[in-house]
């Protein structure tokens, strides 16, 4: 058959295909509305039937090359992934994050151990010994810890939508700064897990030197108030993202039975999801610390039950929601 | 014994290309055509610049103070790392991909879906170091199909959604009947040289052309007029 017959013979069906796969790419989400699109499946299979002809009868390539233009965008329409971005965060924050995170509890506790370790050890060494923090930080930043933590620095009676105010900012900033080193400590879990190894201890350290070095300073009475609202989140975040950057490193280092490419594939997927759900509870971590951890009219014996509550509904939450039930995925 | 791979219509056999096939299940190849490092790196300066817009657009946020400040950073945070999430999932490409004619898709060929996109993007840091994207150039470079580091562990592909050459006519022509049957391949080429003579410079036509001289048993201009004759013939018909 000529091509010039080929086409006229079927330059209906392919306008009329063309115009639903336009309609479709404008309007991805509304697709199930539009009766006419019932039809769209058949005509891709007819154009697929129409491209692999053109092909083998060796029509000219403008020919052949429309066609598979419109095989691709079809296919494309075709088999993409439908996403219900409600009904999905909801399954994923009630039942698969904590899932994923019991599914990965090695690499979880080994994250867990590599951050919280150095952070005891530092805190109990700087708590005993006062010149131990100046071989982590220098001089400058222990200064600025002492004046931000000192009792007597404590500026009262500050207008309360001033407060506010600041406080907002200060929310900017810890999703900024703390989601930041999150998904850094994720991402070069890719340099062989050095990287994540790296911001763990790191972090652990300098966390515990401040702690142990403010406790020792007499200044414990306004540290831990302030941090014991926010810490279950935020710590225990950074370790879940830890432990995602560890799982990149495990199919470097420790692919199994699969070709490396293959390993870390598998592991990003699974390690995507301990890190997006590591970015959720940071922002509620940054909410708690930037409204509730800096008001300063709350009595510090409320701020210690508040953060215990806090510590035991992670716990609780980690280790058995989504547990039992099929269905949610 | 050792079974040969079956051809894939003698199109990419043997070759080193930027065409990566994936058969989808209706039995029909998709030509995946790969981006490389150097239209990536126009369509990243591209979206550079608009994310330098977009923070440059913040900045009177700075005048109301604490909340200003507040809504600025959130602001910084969310340009970062998810203005190509963003707009991945949302078109399939970045503006400045989509500027160039790029596209982001899964190795299957289908649309880049939320978790892959995330991964390459977080991974983005990683292709970074150690200062302007060396790691994710030299992967590009190494990987078959000019993938980044960030490509790798999520499974993607960048590709050219814009065909090559747009639009091509055939030259109207007196249709003539070639004096022998030829074989699929010449035909091929004979419409493929037809298509193309509106962008080759005179000479070159006439020597292509007379490339066929044992076919046309003809010179100069009047080998072209043969060609394009056997081209409407094949195309047209009589």
């Amino acid at each position: 058959m000529k091509q010039q017959q080929f086409e006229t013979g079927r330059h209906r069906m392919w306008k009329e295909y063309r115009a639903l796969l336009e309609q479709l790419e404008r309007s991805p989400g509304r697709r199930d509305r539009l009766s006419p699109l019932q039809r769209f499946p058949r005509l891709y299979r007819r154009i697929c039937g129409h491209y692999a002809l053109a092909r083998s009868r060796g029509y000219s390539s403008s020919l052949t090359e429309d066609l598979h233009d419109l095989v691709r965008r079809g296919y494309q329409q075709l088999y993409r992934s439908r996403l219900d971005w409600l009904r999905q965060t909801l399954a994923f924050l009630s039942a698969g994050f904590p899932r994923a995170v019991r599914g990965h509890a090695g690499v979880f506790w080994l994250a867990a151990a590599l951050f919280f370790g150095p952070m005891l050890i530092m805190a109990l060494g700087c708590h005993q010994d006062e010149e131990l923090i100046y071989s982590l930080l220098d001089r400058q930043d222990i200064a600025q810890l002492e004046s931000m933590y000192d009792p007597t620095n404590r500026k009262p009676g500050r207008e309360a939508d001033r407060q506010a105010d600041t406080d907002f900012a200060m929310f900017g900033f810890y999703v900024m700064n703390n989601v930041g080193i999150a998904f850094r400590t994720f991402a070069s879990g890719l340099l062989l897990g050095l990287g994540s190894l790296f911001i763990l201890i790191f972090n652990g350290l300098v966390i515990g030197a401040a702690a142990g070095h403010l406790t020792r300073l007499g200044y414990g009475g306004t540290f831990w108030p302030f941090v014991s609202g926010h810490s279950a989140l935020e710590l225990t975040a950074i370790a879940v993202s830890g432990a995602a950057g560890l799982l990149l490193a495990a199919a470097l280092l420790a692919p199994g039975r699969r070709r490396r490419l293959d390993a870390l594939q598998r592991n990003a997927r699974e390690a995507v999801k301990l890190v997006t759900g590591a970015l959720a509870m940071l922002v509620l971590a940054a909410i708690i610390e930037a409204f509730w951890s800096s008001a300063t009219g709350i009595e510090p014996a409320m701020k210690y039950l508040f953060g215990g509550i806090c510590w035991l509904l992670m716990i609780a939450y980690l280790s058995l929601a989504g547990r039992g039930s099929a269905g949610a995925a | 014994m050792r079974l040969s791979e079956p051809p894939l219509n003698g199109r990419t056999e043997g070759l080193i290309d930027t065409l990566r096939i994936y058969e989808t299940p209706e039995g029909v190849d998709l030509e995946l055509r790969v981006a490389g490092p150097v239209v990536r790196a126009a369509a990243l300066a591209i979206d550079s610049l608009i994310k330098g817009a977009l923070i440059l657009a913040l900045t009177p946020l700075l005048a109301f103070s604490g909340l200003g400040v507040g809504l600025m950073l959130l602001g910084m945070f969310l340009l970062g790392w998810f203005y190509p999430v963003f707009f991945e999932l949302r078109n399939g490409a970045t503006p400045g991909k989509r500027a160039m004619g790029l596209a982001v898709i899964h190795g299957d060929g289908t649309p880049v879906g939320p978790a892959a996109s995330v991964i390459r993007n977080l991974l983005r840091v990683v292709d970074f170091l150690p200062l302007f994207y060396c790691a994710g150039l030299v992967s590009t470079l190494i990987d078959g199909d000019f993938r980044r580091l960030g490509d790798l562990a999520a499974g993607t592909l960048v590709i050219h959604v814009r065909p090559p050459f747009p639009e091509r006519e055939i030259p109207l022509h007196e249709p003539v009947p070639p004096p022998r049957p030829l074989t699929p391949e010449t035909q091929q080429a004979i419409i493929g040289y037809a298509e193309r003579s509106g962008r080759l410079s005179s000479e070159r036509r006439v020597e292509l052309a007379e490339a066929l001289a044992w076919l046309s048993a003809r010179r100069g201009h009047a080998a072209e007029e043969a060609v394009l004759g056997y081209a409407n013939w094949l195309t047209r018909g009589q």
